[in-house]
């Protein structure tokens, strides 16, 4: 008799402790509780993705300068799980997140739209660190600055010297520089040499994929798919982007070796030679250097069509409901510094996005060997000082790109698709996306 | 005991002032505890569903009737205008037909291969194990390694079955471009992955068919293939319909294999193999963002799997007896003879 009282209330409490169990599991992540004083050891975590350059030895470093303070690095190894795990944490009112939450810059424009869930970073310590774009991107309305940025992709053009060779072209890279345009390189000027590099080798294409060139134009317009103040322009009616995509699949049909990006056609392709240029921001050597193991040639040129670009870049966050905001926000305060920024740009090549840190003689003196030697530190300051248009990127902007994008791989790379029935598409697909 | 307390029960009649019970507290808990417990022993899993699956089913309803934004969270109530937008999209429509398609091209041939392997296995072999191991190891495999492997298999200009096919003069087949061919290389994937597991169900039902069945076939001077039809497949007719209908709520279900299928995971740029779980996530998770809509999908997800799990359990019900030849029946009449046999001696 008793012992069924007593069962059932094993059960009740067997049930409870699991779903505490559960809320319990999410309270990972910093050890104490508020510490303000600034002598209690505290851990702070931060958690990042790819490689960001904050080694042991650089978080070492901090401690050494506040020894109060321990930091533990979670790495994602791909962006879209960190993505991912932000996300759902955020929807879940925060819980679990770590201290500092690294970012890319495409995610702001719905981080931004619920900014409140962050710390505000605005802060007189680091103004003028960045460059004005950098840091309006991370800019909520009412002026909350939600991020410190840490890295920027500024877009040069890397190409292959021993291609440019066999078709004749000058393969020096100031030579090449000069071949596309200089300092006034159109994108009209890029096609133009690449009909040239296609009439003498026809068997290999000038670029890899319509989809980058699209990108690279598009990372050009200040209002391609939206008006500043968020509301989406109507496709059918947007003779920017549609001439930015009229002229990509026009020159894709002589120009494009019509690869996916990333897809395992794209990575065999490093090998076999399918291609000559590469729209290439300057963490795009990695991925480059990665797949094309054992092919010489490789080059970078400090020019880019239509003047400057940028593609990618990451943020530090701080979310609001840590327990060691403040300490936190020093830390990336820190992290994100022009000096700790040269630092993992040596250990990673992620390109600072600090001004001062473009000045710096680490920086500047740095080379690639794989790329010929070329001065990579000194060429993508350049190409980092070309950028002059921000691109407003508001909470619509990913839904119509990928609209856009989808038609352009359609005539591009499946060819199930003329170019007017590839934007008629696109326009259908827009409306079905209800804005 | 039990002959105290029911006894001054009787005697109440209507009006009477009811007489003191004299039925002890424990008593009354023993009572409890014979009719109780036996709900709470096996409470457990229905307090586990109704955690785990009833209340997420339940709580996705009300969310399809909300604008609900990942988020921005709960926003008005809108009513069943996330269904509607969500029927009178076209790429709703492609992940259905897509979906059938990949279901059609894996679960066919997956119950049939694996039914014949089973058949093979339950032969003599020599390393009986090792080969009943052997089918189960691309279950192991993560499917997301399947992907990886089969993503490189099936590249579209770089892949070895293209490259194959290059040596006996065919033309490479665009995997990633058309519906059908980007339908059979997931369908492929989905068949690597289940067959086995399906076989060592099919086994595990056919080691119990009674082996003088096949001894009376054998005498009677059926061959290999004769007794597998007449025997085989008409003893295990229950495991059938049940392989088929979990293969039939899973193939509906698909979501791993078109998602590692491409480097995107969206189903391709004119959703040719985009399946209806693949546009659930792409509207909740992707670039739209919005879970009101993508609890519309699932709840619509939800009925079509009801409906045709019931057409199926129907259909495969209807062949399992038709013309008293059904293993229910089959068996009964057995189980009765056998009890005669029994008792005349």
């Amino acid at each position: 008799m008793r012992k069924t009282t007593r069962k059932a209330w094993a059960l009740a409490a067997g049930v409870m402790s699991i779903s505490l169990l559960g809320t319990a599991c999410s309270d990972g992540g910093s050890s104490a509780e508020g510490g303000t004083d600034g002598d209690e050891a505290i851990t702070l975590t931060i958690a990042t993705f790819n490689d960001f350059g904050y080694t042991e030895e650089l978080l070492a470093e901090y401690t050494e300068l506040n020894p109060n303070v321990k930091v533990e690095q979670t790495r994602a190894a791909q962006s879209a799980d960190a993505r991912t795990n932000l996300t759902t944490k955020l929807a879940a009112g925060g819980a679990g997140l770590a201290d500092i939450e690294a970012i890319e810059v495409d995610w702001l424009p719905e981080l931004v739209a619920s900014a409140d869930a962050f710390a505000d970073l605005s802060d007189d310590a680091v103004e003028g660190r960045w460059d004005e774009w950098k840091v309006a991107a991370a800019t909520a309305e009412d002026g909350r600055l939600i991020g410190y940025g840490t890295d920027i992709g500024p877009e040069g053009i890397c190409y292959r010297a021993d291609l440019f060779e066999a078709a004749g072209l000058p393969t020096d890279r100031a030579a090449v520089a000069e071949l596309l345009g200089g300092e006034n390189a159109t994108w009209d000027s890029y096609f133009e040499v690449g009909r040239q590099f296609v009439a003498a080798t026809p068997d290999v294409a000038w670029f890899e994929t319509a989809g980058s060139i699209y990108q690279g134009m598009v990372n050009q317009l200040e209002n391609a798919y939206e008006e500043s103040d968020g509301t989406a322009k109507p496709l059918a009616e947007n003779t920017d982007v549609k001439d930015a995509y009229l002229a990509t699949v026009t020159a894709s049909a002589d120009l494009s070796a019509n690869l996916a990006q990333w897809s395992g056609d794209w990575d065999a392709a490093f090998q076999n030679n399918s291609f000559a240029t590469m729209l290439c921001p300057a963490w795009m050597t990695g991925p480059i250097e990665e797949r094309a193991g054992g092919v010489t040639g490789w080059d970078v040129a400090d020019v880019f069509p239509g003047g400057g670009g940028n593609w990618g870049g990451s943020y530090l966050t701080v979310p609001a409901s840590g327990k060691n905001v403040d300490e936190a926000k020093a830390l990336a305060e820190w992290l994100t510094s022009p000096e700790t920024q040269v630092k993992a740009f040596l250990n990673a090549g992620t390109f600072p996005s600090q001004v001062e840190a473009w000045e710096s003689a680490d920086l500047t003196g740095a080379t690639n060997d794989f790329f010929n030697d070329a001065p990579v530190g000194e060429i993508f300051a350049n190409r980092a000082a070309a950028i002059d248009v921000t691109p407003f990127k508001g909470e619509n902007y990913f839904e119509i790109h990928q609209v856009v994008s989808d038609a352009i791989n359609r005539v591009d790379i499946e060819k199930s698709e003329t170019p007017e029935q590839g934007w008629d598409s696109a326009v259908q697909a827009f409306s079905n996306l209800d804005l | 005991m039990s002959v105290k307390s029911p006894a001054p029960e009787r005697v109440i009649t209507a009006g009477a002032p009811r007489p003191p019970r004299r039925v002890g507290f424990s008593q009354r808990l023993s009572r409890w505890d014979v009719k109780v417990s036996p709900y709470l022993y096996i409470s457990p899993f229905f307090i586990a569903f109704a955690i785990t699956g009833l209340f997420p089913l339940i709580y996705t309803g009300y969310v399809s009737v909300y604008e609900w934004k990942l988020l921005g969270g709960q926003g008005e109530f809108i009513g069943f205008e996330n269904f509607a937008a969500i029927l009178a999209h076209d790429v709703f429509w492609k992940s259905l037909r897509n979906t059938f398609s990949i279901f059609l091209l894996s679960t066919v041939p997956q119950v049939a291969v694996a039914i014949v392997l089973a058949a093979l296995l339950d032969q003599n072999l020599r390393a009986r194990t090792f080969w009943r191991m052997g089918v189960l190891l691309p279950y192991v495999v993560a499917p997301v390694a399947v992907g990886i492997i089969f993503g490189r298999l099936f590249a579209d200009q770089s892949g070895l079955i293209n490259a194959a096919l290059g040596v006996f003069g065919l033309d490479p087949v665009r995997w990633h471009v058309e519906p059908l061919p980007s339908h059979i290389a997931i369908a492929t994937m989905v068949n690597f992955r289940w067959t086995g597991y399906n076989a060592l169900i099919f086994l595990a039902a056919m080691q119990a068919v009674p082996r003088d069945l096949y001894e009376a076939a054998i005498i009677d001077g059926a061959g290999r293939i004769r007794q597998f039809f007449s025997i085989t497949v008409p003893q295990i007719r229950a495991t059938i319909i049940f392989v088929v209908l979990t293969s039939t709520i899973g193939g509906l279900q698909i979501y791993d294999e078109p998602r590692v299928f491409d480097e995107l995971g969206r189903g391709g740029s004119s959703q040719q193999w985009m399946t209806t779980t693949l546009y659930l996530y792409d509207v909740g998770w992707g670039t739209q963002r919005n879970l009101g809509r993508a609890a519309a999908v699932a709840w619509i997800l939800f009925l079509i799997v009801i409906v045709i799990g019931s057409i199926n359990f129907a259909l495969s019900n209807r062949i399992a007896s038709s013309g008293g030849h059904g293993p229910q029946r089959r068996s009964r009449r057995q189980r009765r003879a056998a009890a005669r046999s029994t008792r005349r001696p």
